[in-house]
């Protein structure tokens, strides 16, 4: 098997939820093993630590990516209430289904639930569905998560506060199994088939957020509001790392994306930053000391390409790149 | 950190590797049963058979309606006189599915069409529909004779529902195009025929007399029920409290 498709299966594998371990030996690339074996060696070693301290020392913030990305998700979900509030007939409808500019476009998991409710495949569903697809195959699958949910947005606003409120000792982050999420993903889909009812949508916070800015409040924001409230205290971003069938869909889109984050082990000190900040830090995994199997690698499909990694990296050992445009950026 | 507190704190129980991971994968078993469970609460709103709302024009039967719907409120977007809303949390499953709410403002096919099922994603809103009268979303039915004034040789003058409702309604005669509030349009009828007189579909119901005697005043609104599409325009428009006419869901036309 070729190093390039047992990456990828790594990649599927962690995003279900197995852990990403340490590779086998026979794993690596020659360069990586050298590189690693060169890293190790005391004076380069003393270097990495210095640099690392220095870097430390004077850490500025960067909100590089940051505030491109909460403005792409404001206005996506913008563009929904401008269309109805003033007829412009931009984007009619919510994030699980809508029309653009006329064109159809299906969330692939609302669609994925509807089919398999109704046992039926419906062509303009499935229009939807690959044109919603292919634009977030484009950009990253699981783009979708970070630059257009909404609940991502608020989630990610409450996580800002769930880890000041850990600093000070008023909550607490219990980790969960992430495998939960891949056995949530069949419980809901076989749901779907044997009810015949969309169970997933009465709980989906997505389709309740961006139907309620559009069409007024509901109830069913206190749903939520709740769930936001065990984020807080209890479980750091539960519904997206833990929960989130959406994810995993996306993920799959983004697994054989052109549009990735990538990584350089020639610049990475390992100090670890990147993974502190990440929703998924299981996909950076190759950024502990001695994991990389190879000198260039992709991140796998469970990355939102937030960019977060981008902006906590302070070497640059973490970009964006499209594949195939490799001279073109 | 000023001083150290450790002393206070009681000792912490130290769980091993193994014991840590079971731990998390017991309290990842519960939280995922949780989710699954609140999921599934919102079967109790559905679980009587039939049907509690009345659907947009060309709603498929409930359980495919509920099975097929994207909950993307885009039939709501299109209706002239806003009639479609989207159920909440308290619908269940039904959660962001549309719905009217006739007495509250009724459909009354001002877009000329079924916009509607023309927005509609899914199909959920059945495509095979394509014009008022293959509409079938209930039976009008006369349901407080009592209280129906034809029935009592009774007129109407004023606003059908006072001057606070909000519906609307297009009266052609009035503009062929847009609707109006229906607290615009004062009536001053000798018999209320409102149910008739304002019903969007021809031959749907009809004022027929209650006796053989022509001086008896007293008239009677029949549904046609091979021709009423349930739209529930009778139900908006009738100016008894609560309404004399209304449409009951779980009727359907038999000629379709």
């Amino acid at each position: 098997m070729s190093r390039a498709l047992k990456a990828y299966l790594h990649s599927l594998k962690v995003m279900l939820g197995a852990a990403p371990g340490k590779p086998a030996k026979s794993d690596y690339s020659e360069e990586a093993k050298a590189l690693h074996a060169y890293k190790k060696t005391p004076e380069v070693r003393l270097v990495r630590l210095a640099k690392i301290r220095e870097e430390l020392a004077d850490k500025k913030p960067s909100y590089k990516w940051r505030k491109w990305r909460w403005a792409s998700i404001i206005l996506i979900n913008l563009m929904f209430v401008v269309s109805y509030k003033f007829d412009v007939q931009l984007v009619e409808g919510a994030l699980t289904a809508s029309r653009l500019v006329g064109f159809h476009m299906a969330d692939l998991n609302s669609g994925i639930q509807i089919t398999l409710a109704q046992k039926t495949i419906l062509t303009n569903v499935v229009i939807g569905m690959v044109t919603v697809a292919v634009l977030w195959w484009l950009v990253g699958g699981r783009a979708f998560c970070s630059w257009a949910c909404p609940y991502h947005l608020a989630s990610e606003w409450v996580e800002m506060l769930h880890l000041k409120l850990v600093e000070r000792g008023w909550a607490k982050d219990i980790p969960l199994h992430r495998g939960m999420r891949a056995v949530l993903y069949v419980v809901f889909a076989a749901l779907a088939f044997i009810t015949s009812f969309t169970v997933f949508e009465f709980i989906n916070p997505v389709g309740i957020l961006s139907r309620a800015f559009t069409y007024g409040l509901t109830l069913a924001l206190a749903w939520v509001g709740l769930l936001l409230l065990i984020e807080l205290f209890f479980i750091r971003r539960f519904w997206c790392r833990y929960v989130c069938p959406i994810g995993i869909t996306y993920s799959l889109v983004g697994s054989v994306s052109p549009t990735v984050v990538h990584y350089d082990l020639n610049e990475c000190l390992h100090e670890g930053e990147c993974r502190a900040v990440c929703l998924v830090p299981h996909v950076l995994d190759m950024t502990i000391k001695g994991r990389a199997t190879d000198v260039n690698m992709d991140i796998g499909a469970d990355c939102t390409r937030c960019g977060m990694c981008l902006e906590a990296c302070p070497t640059g050992a973490l970009t964006f790149k499209v594949k195939g445009l490799g001279g073109l950026l | 950190m000023t001083e150290p507190k450790a002393k206070k704190k009681p000792a912490k129980k130290h769980l091993s590797r193994k014991q840590k991971q079971r731990r998390t994968l017991l309290l990842s078993m519960a939280a995922g049963a949780g989710v699954t469970g609140v999921g599934l609460a919102g079967y109790v709103p559905v679980a009587k058979n039939g049907q509690t709302r009345l659907r947009p024009p060309g709603a498929l039967d409930e359980r495919l309606f509920l099975a097929s719907c994207i909950k993307c409120g885009q039939c709501e977007q299109v209706c002239p006189v806003n009639a479609i809303k989207l159920a909440d949390i308290m619908d269940g499953f039904g959660l962001g599915t549309p719905y009217i709410d006739a007495r509250a403002q009724a459909c009354d096919f001002s877009c000329d069409a079924t916009q509607c099922i023309l927005a509609c994603p899914t199909g959920s809103l059945s495509h095979k529909i394509n014009k008022k009268e293959e509409v079938q979303m209930g039976l009008a039915r006369l349901s407080s004779p009592t209280t129906c004034l034809a029935r009592q040789g009774q007129g109407f003058v004023g606003l059908a529902r006072g001057e606070d409702f909000p519906g609307i309604h297009r009266y052609v005669e009035v503009d062929r195009w847009n609707p109006i509030p229906i607290a615009d349009h004062p009536y001053d009828l000798e018999i209320c025929d409102l149910c008739v007189r304002e019903c969007p579909i021809k031959n749907a119901i009809s004022m027929q007399p209650l006796s053989d005697d022509p001086n008896d005043k007293r008239r009677t609104p029949v549904v046609n029920t091979d021709v009423c599409v349930g739209c529930g325009m009778c139900e908006m428009i009738c100016p008894t409290e609560p309404s004399s006419i209304t449409i009951d869901i779980a009727a359907k036309r038999e000629s379709a």
